[in-house]
């Protein structure tokens, strides 16, 4: 007889613990070594090494510069409002790592008699069907918007000039291109019909993935992955911390533990986002043999995210900054524009068309 | 549409090839630089029996474009030749342009492959005549 919390099992909790734990603690490792991945690939699109000291090839780097910046002192400037400027880092870190709830990492597993689907916030009823957030892009949509919080309240609080227009530009950026990026996210509703996130997975099943289902959603692909890079303020969209312009930008006054958070979220956004969009559009974790082998999902799931992670990085050794007017034309003139294009398009295709796996049927 | 595309991915094909390239970074103190033939590191003077092979020309000085070179000459007393009693070359000066070497007339100031000069107390750059001359 199983034992019950709250009209659940209670491997559930343990489950659900595990889960926390397991993704927490992978996304804490990657955003450490993500640091470590993007000073050695961009230092080899630069023909030189990176960091080659601290251990072998300089692997030990992320744990230095995490000591270091632990040890540095804690400034908080005379003028600043010094409970904002502390919740700041807070606000901008959490969304980051908490969007991870309801990302599906893997298929449903079985341990022990328990189905266990890999998600955190999902659970497997008594019939085994898996039952997670019915609003699961809505509530990342949230949270990537929340972020940007953290970010204005760091560079309003810190009250200097560099700060505050660093803010600012972060604020107006994302407002600009979580429009586009919005809109572009609708092209996956029409074909999907539904905003949970397990039954996106499972629609792409069999190389159905969204990317490739139509010309639309390729394009809308390409649009939310800018979109998506501009709303982390990653190069090329790294305006509020334009070093030429803002010194820092929005983490000008910060230092020690509290611009580590920063760094953290910025890294952390970047992991979120390129699970995002391999959810959305690149099949989550289906690949070859995960119905024979459902241990490879995750694997699948890590692969695709780490591609697109090194394309982030290989972007950011390619282009320069934008400037200022050019983002904000590209965003409303452009991107805009287009996304409305392509949910127009996408409709159609698929009330002519269809919105079916063609490319999977081809193999079948 | 194509022509926004390719000036963005060609960017992206250079960056790439450039991935895969040998990088050029020299690991440098443990790794040494290769020093060429024709070097010009820190001055030496070279030797003639007891003493450095300097007359006391003043050419060095003369030619000298950052004014680092301070000679005195003195008279042998016993065989009444005209010798540097004092070679002072100021390091943190000098620029190094081999000038000196150049002007010399009996091959007396030579340049040596040492580039490492780094030291604590700006005593330390001024290198005498005893310091620069070779030892025997």
């Amino acid at each position: 007889m199983e034992y019950e919390i709250l009209g659940l099992p209670a491997w559930y909790y343990i489950a659900m613990v595990a889960k926390v734990l397991v993704v927490f603690v992978w996304v804490l490792l990657t955003v450490a070594y993500a640091t470590y991945a993007e000073r050695k690939i961009i230092g080899h699109m630069q023909v030189r090494l990176g960091p080659m000291r601290t251990g072998w090839h300089g692997l030990l780097q992320p744990i230095a510069d995490g000591l270091k910046l632990f040890f540095k002192e804690e400034i908080i400037p005379a003028e600043a409002s010094t409970f904002a400027f502390l919740v700041a880092p807070l606000i901008a870190l959490v969304p980051a790592f908490i969007s991870f709830a309801v990302i599906p990492f893997g298929t449903t597993i079985t341990v022990m008699g328990c189905k266990i689907p890999l998600q955190i916030a999902a659970y497997a009823d008594k019939s085994g069907g898996v039952i997670d957030v019915n609003v699961g892009v809505l509530y990342i949509l949230a949270l990537s918007s929340l972020g940007v919080y953290g970010i204005v309240l760091a560079g309003w609080s810190s009250n200097s000039k560099y700060s505050l227009l660093g803010g600012l530009r972060a604020s107006a950026q994302m407002i600009s291109y979580e429009l586009a990026a919005g809109l572009a996210l609708i092209t996956v509703f029409m074909v999907s019909g539904t905003l949970s996130l397990q039954q996106i997975v499972a629609d792409q099943a069999g190389f159905g993935w969204y990317a490739w289902r139509n010309p639309f959603l390729f394009g809308a692909f390409i649009i939310f992955f800018i979109c998506s890079l501009a709303e982390i303020n990653r190069t090329p969209f790294d305006l509020p911390e334009a070093e030429t312009e803002l010194v820092s930008g929005f983490c000008t006054e910060y230092s020690s533990m509290k611009y580590a958070m920063f760094f953290m979220a910025e890294y952390a956004n970047m992991i979120t986002v390129c699970a995002i969009t391999v959810t959305l559009f690149l099949g989550g974790w289906h690949g070859p043999f995960t119905d024979a082998f459902p241990l490879l999902s995750p694997l699948y799931f890590i692969a695709k995210v780490y591609s697109l992670i090194f394309l982030c990085m290989w972007i950011r050794a390619t282009y320069p900054r934008y400037r200022y007017d050019q983002l904000m034309g590209l965003g409303w003139k452009f991107f805009l524009p287009i996304t409305l294009v392509l949910i127009v398009g996408n409709g159609l295709w698929i009330s002519v068309i269809g919105a079916g796996n063609w490319l999977g049927s081809l193999f079948a | 549409m194509f022509n926004v595309a390719s000036p963005l991915i060609n960017g992206l094909k250079i960056t790439l090839q450039h991935l895969f390239k040998k990088p050029v970074t020299l690991q440098y103190p443990t790794e040494r630089p290769i020093i060429g033939p024709r070097f010009r590191g820190l001055h030496a003077l070279n030797r003639f029996h007891d003493r450095s092979k300097c007359v006391a020309c003043y050419l060095c000085p003369t030619v000298c474009p950052a004014k680092c070179i301070t000679v005195e000459a003195a008279e042998d007393p016993v065989t009444h030749e005209k010798y540097a009693s004092r070679y002072d070359i100021d390091i943190l000066r000098c620029i190094f342009c081999g000038y000196c070497v150049e002007a010399c007339p009996v091959d007396a100031v030579k340049m040596t492959e040492t580039f490492e000069l780094a030291n604590y107390k700006r005593e330390d750059f001024a290198y005498t005549q005893e310091m620069l001359t070779d030892k025997k």
